[in-house]
């Protein structure tokens, strides 16, 4: 199966990308894409990324085929 | 009334929201980027009492975004340059300044002599103290961060709704700010004035109050979109039951074999941690000089690299240190992290 992942901020920065499609093995948690995802980018502080699904901020949810996943980290610029 | 009289003909408005609107109370922490323009147009819609909080000074570097001030304004206080110059905007506003920071112990006595606060801060810190006491003392806030060249925006509290902890439970040390980052001007511009229309449907009962919801706008990539937000209860209750859960946000230093001093202010953050790294705000170098090493090197560092180059000055010139040298890029340089 498929999701569409968006990428913000320092996330985005390190991806290199807003958005790309990844292909899933085996049913994933949105957590556990989130580990995945955030293990290969070189980002200080995974914990405070959150995950929407579909857009609902969610982490515990298994994700299916065409879920659209959004990592999200806080910002403090003002 | 004539002053108002384009937004009283909205049906949304009419006489009864002006009265709303002269009777609100709303107050602005952080009068910067996001600020200013939330500053200039609630004064021009006839918000009966702004209350400006900042203990910043203006600096040149400001000027491009900040857009309530003027050249001249540099080196004053943000938040009485800012009372200045919206009194000449509209003279029906009460405006209170504060030129002091939030602390845990000012904030809730501050914020609950007003209805709606605005948070134009630019660290978590005080997001979180913004937070818990708008919890404690049950008033609604309108949230915007901004990340180079995106933005992040939201009303929380409002109505029993979800807060800032149900988004983001756990603070993270990554205070990364637009002096850091670089930002346009424009695009605190647009956040501050969409926090502005939040306060004011808030105020007037009108509309639909981005509660419930995290807006995420992308300025350069002109996209946007929105987050359901969901309660968690147990966040809210721990602040409701043991009072504000202060962030105090530390950090290490790549280098612990020298010593670092900090001349920032005790409030600014990250504290980096450990037995070489001696704090004293630059109020305090002439007083407390003699506990600076004087036989071996010693970093100093503030948040940019400017005060400290300052700082170092002043010890050199005064008391004859020579072995001071100078973090150029400030604290961000040398945590680790």
């Amino acid at each position: 199966m498929t999701v569409t992942i968006k990428y913000f901020g320092l996330v985005a920065e390190a991806a290199e990308k807003f958005e790309e499609i990844l292909e899933l093995n085996g049913a994933l948690t949105a957590s556990e894409l989130k580990t995945q995802c955030l293990n290969s980018l070189n980002i200080a502080d995974k914990d405070s990324v959150q995950i929407a699904v579909n857009q609902n901020l969610d982490d515990k949810i298994t994700l299916k085929d065409g879920d659209e996943v959004a990592l999200l980290p806080p910002f403090a610029g003002g | 009334m004539s002053r108002y009289d384009r937004q009283i003909k909205l049906q949304e408005v009419g006489l009864d929201g002006q009265v709303k609107l002269r009777n609100a109370k709303v107050l602005i922490v952080g009068v910067g980027g996001l600020g200013c323009p939330a500053a200039m147009y609630l004064a021009g819609a006839g918000v009966g009492k702004i209350g400006l909080m900042d203990h910043d000074m203006v600096d040149v570097s400001n000027l491009h975004r900040q857009v309530l001030f003027l050249e001249s304004d540099v080196g004053r206080s943000k938040a009485v340059a800012a009372k200045q110059r919206l009194e000449k905007q509209n003279s029906d506003v009460q405006f209170s300044v504060y030129d002091e920071p939030l602390t845990v112990d000012n904030a809730e006595n501050i914020i609950q002599q007003y209805d709606v606060v605005l948070d134009g801060t630019d660290n978590f810190e005080t997001k979180y103290l913004i937070n818990d006491a708008c919890i404690l003392a049950n008033k609604p806030w309108v949230f915007a961060s901004i990340y180079k060249n995106e933005g992040q925006l939201s009303v929380f509290n409002y109505k029993n709704g979800p807060t800032y902890r149900c988004v983001f439970p756990k603070s993270t040390r990554q205070n990364i700010s637009c002096e850091a980052t670089g930002v346009l001007g424009v695009l605190p511009g647009i956040l501050g004035t969409l926090q502005a229309a939040e306060v004011l449907k808030i105020v007037l009962g009108a509309g639909e109050v981005l509660s419930g919801k995290l807006k995420l706008i992308n300025m350069m990539q002109a996209s946007e979109q929105t987050i359901k937000i969901n309660k968690r209860h147990e966040e809210i209750e721990k602040i409701r039951k043991h009072g504000i859960a202060p962030v105090y946000i530390d950090c290490d230093l790549k280098d612990k074999e020298h010593w670092y001093l900090d001349v920032r202010e005790v409030y600014e953050q990250p504290k980096p941690k450990g037995k070489k790294v001696l704090s004293i705000p630059m109020g305090d170098l002439t007083s407390r000089y003699q506990e600076i090493p004087n036989n071996q090197d010693v970093f100093v560092f503030c948040q940019s690299g400017k005060r400290s180059k300052n700082a170092i000055e002043i010890l050199k010139n005064e008391f004859g240190f020579h072995n001071l040298k100078n973090v150029e890029g400030g604290i961000e340089t040398i945590i680790d992290g």
